[in-house]
């Protein structure tokens, strides 16, 4: 499962990498998504992928005998989808706004701050 | 909780909110903003006193003891932060009244100035890799808006430059962070220091270094990583620029001297020199870069690059001295290159442009402005006795300590022609005579409006550079306690954890 889930990571991020290569700006805001989902399932990952019950022991309870799981990466990667959602609204909103001002969708014809 | 520790986050919080009720009156959300920006200044003075009397501070947000609770811990470095924080925060807060217009004040420019805040503090106070990283993105939502409110040409394509090569250094932090855990089992700094320090697996730790130094690294920006800061850096208002160019980069050194002293010195004579080279090529290219400019704004972004060059050139020596001087280097710089900034903004009120073709003849129509301009310009490029004299005196001398040879030959070459760029500023902004066309008296109407509020905010600049250039050895001692703070990190980690390792 864990080799599987290898080669999932490394193609999104192939995947992210190849979008944000390309001229087109839709397709660099679909880079942008595939990136920050590739670091999620990564961090997925390599926390290990096990099912197990959640580490809550009650006060002068014994330690539970079959696995727990370790619920932190699973809140890392909770906090970074909120984040990273609501980063890529905003850069959609922008998206919107330079295809509005620069009527151009080509990122090599976005050069008005280079002169 | 030790208030003295959340009073730097509380009170740009809480200036953010009071200002979002007031959305409606700018006036009103103008004064919260000042007030809020002074009062942080006050906090970041009362924290630095607190940590120059009873060293590092530590404190545990809901109540979990560390490594599992949310650490906040200032040690001097973290305290200096702060404080230069709030010094940039109010002069440029009350330069903001004058210099935004109504149309960016009331589609919330006062609110997203304080949060950017919030976000710059809680990056110095975490104690927490992956609340640096939540810090770091509450820093980078704001600045994302700051940069592109407005909606001009410009302005838009910039931030999209900015938005996206930010978003993928985030995203390399995100999984560097990931990893680091996975690793070492904890994301607390001081644990993290503490099991670092024992753990067998040296490639893998030395892997986790480079990606934070990627991630790092592009929001320092430094060699090669530096394309989105001069694509963007000149595109808002100027008070937007000035506030960005003293503390968003700086943030990442900050980051960067932070864990490469803490937690990655297990390979220091790889990752160390790794530095010095980009140390350099960072000073060097930034400088050439910004010889081919003509726009006062972009010959600034660019020297930021290099200037970035000679904060990480002190971590990278990686002696008492050398961090000590790199401490003063960053405060210095961020005092200096906020003011020149804010300078551009008086010359473009008054003249109209940004780009050089278009200005002169101020050393006649403003002789003060002339030499208010000098103070900064001449700091920047290391002349005596101003701060940055002091600052590169002491960065040269640790590299002549540990034999770099190098590296101090390009310090020296790269603050010769920084002299040269600032020069070129000089000539054609305030000696040229005015361009045909524009009237010396004839500034753009509406240019008398609120002067006073451009004004104060560079001269209390100016005096803090001369302060910093005639008493460095008052702020100098500060800087080397720090140093020995982060290079000796046991009372970091004590303050931490607690005395039970």
């Amino acid at each position: 499962m864990t080799a599987l889930m290898a080669v999932v990571v490394g193609a999104l991020y192939a995947g992210a990498i190849y979008m944000m290569t390309r001229r087109s700006m839709v397709k660099l805001i679909i880079g942008l998504a595939l990136l920050s989902h590739a670091a999620n399932v990564l961090i997925f990952t390599a926390a290990g992928l096990k099912r197990g019950a959640a580490p809550l022991v009650p006060p002068g309870g014994a330690l539970p005998a079959e696995t727990t799981a370790d619920p932190l990466p699973q809140a890392l990667i909770l906090t970074a989808i909120v984040i990273s959602f609501s980063v890529l609204a905003f850069a959609l909103a922008l998206l919107h706004r330079t295809f509005k001002v620069s009527a151009a969708e080509d990122i090599d014809q976005i050069r008005s701050t280079e002169q | 909780m030790k208030l003295i520790l959340t009073l730097p986050l509380v009170i740009p919080l809480a200036t953010a909110a009071l200002c979002l009720l007031a959305w409606r009156f700018r006036s009103v959300q103008r004064m919260l903003g000042i007030a809020g920006a002074f009062a942080l200044l006050a906090a970041g003075a009362a924290l630095l006193h607190a940590v120059l009397r009873d060293g590092v501070v530590a404190t545990q947000a809901g109540g979990w003891p560390a490594p599992f609770g949310i650490t906040l811990v200032a040690d001097l470095f973290s305290a200096v932060m702060v404080l230069v924080t709030g010094l940039i925060a109010a002069p440029v807060a009350v330069y903001s009244s004058a210099n935004v217009d109504k149309r960016r004040e009331s589609f919330g420019y006062h609110p997203l100035f304080h949060v950017l805040l919030l976000g710059v503090c809680g990056s110095f106070l975490t104690g927490d890799v992956f609340n640096l990283y939540v810090w770091f993105e509450v820093m980078l939502i704001a600045s994302f808006v700051l940069i592109a409110l407005g909606g001009e040409r410009g302005q838009i394509e910039g931030a999209l430059k900015y938005v996206t090569l930010n978003l993928m250094a985030s995203a390399v932090f995100l999984a560097a962070a990931g990893l680091l855990y996975r690793t070492a089992g904890t994301l607390n700094m001081a644990d993290l220091a503490v099991r670092l320090r024992t753990q067998t697996e040296p490639g893998l730790a030395g892997a986790l270094a480079m990606l934070f130094l990627v991630a790092f690294g592009t929001k320092a920006a430094i060699f090669p990583l530096f394309f989105w800061l001069p694509a963007s850096y000149h595109t808002p208002p100027v008070a937007v620029s000035a506030l960005f160019a003293g503390l968003l980069t700086k943030v990442g050194v900050y980051a960067l001297i932070r864990v490469f002293t803490l937690i990655f010195v297990h390979d220091t004579p790889f990752t160390h020199n790794l530095i010095l080279a980009l140390s350099g090529l960072t000073m060097i290219t930034g400088v050439l870069g910004a010889m081919v400019q003509n726009d006062f704004r972009r010959i600034l972004s660019f020297h930021i690059i290099s200037q970035i060059g000679y904060m990480i050139m002190g971590l990278a020596l990686f002696t008492p001295v050398a961090v000590a001087a790199s401490v003063f280097y960053i405060v210095h710089h961020i005092i200096v290159k906020t003011n020149l900034f804010l300078i551009s903004g008086i010359t473009e009120r008054l003249g109209g442009s940004h780009a050089l073709k278009r200005l002169g003849g101020f050393y006649d129509s403003r002789p003060v402005l002339g030499l208010l301009f000098l103070v900064p310009a001449l700091s920047l490029a290391g002349i005596p006795p101003l701060s940055g004299f002091f600052a590169k005196l002491s960065l040269v001398r640790a590299g002549l300590q540990v034999g770099s040879y190098a590296i101090v030959a390009a310090a020296l070459a790269v603050s010769l022609l920084t002299l040269f760029s600032m020069a070129k500023i000089w000539a054609e902004v305030f000696w040229k005579p005015a361009p045909e066309g524009r009237e010396q008296a004839a500034a753009p109407p509406g240019a008398a409006r609120g002067m006073a509020a451009l004004w104060l905010p560079v001269v209390a600049l100016a005096l803090l550079t001369l302060y910093l250039g005639l008493f460095p050895e008052h702020f100098y001692r500060v800087c080397e306690r720090a140093a020995g703070q982060l290079l000796e990190p046991a009372a970091y980690i004590e303050a931490v954890l607690g005395a039970r390792r």
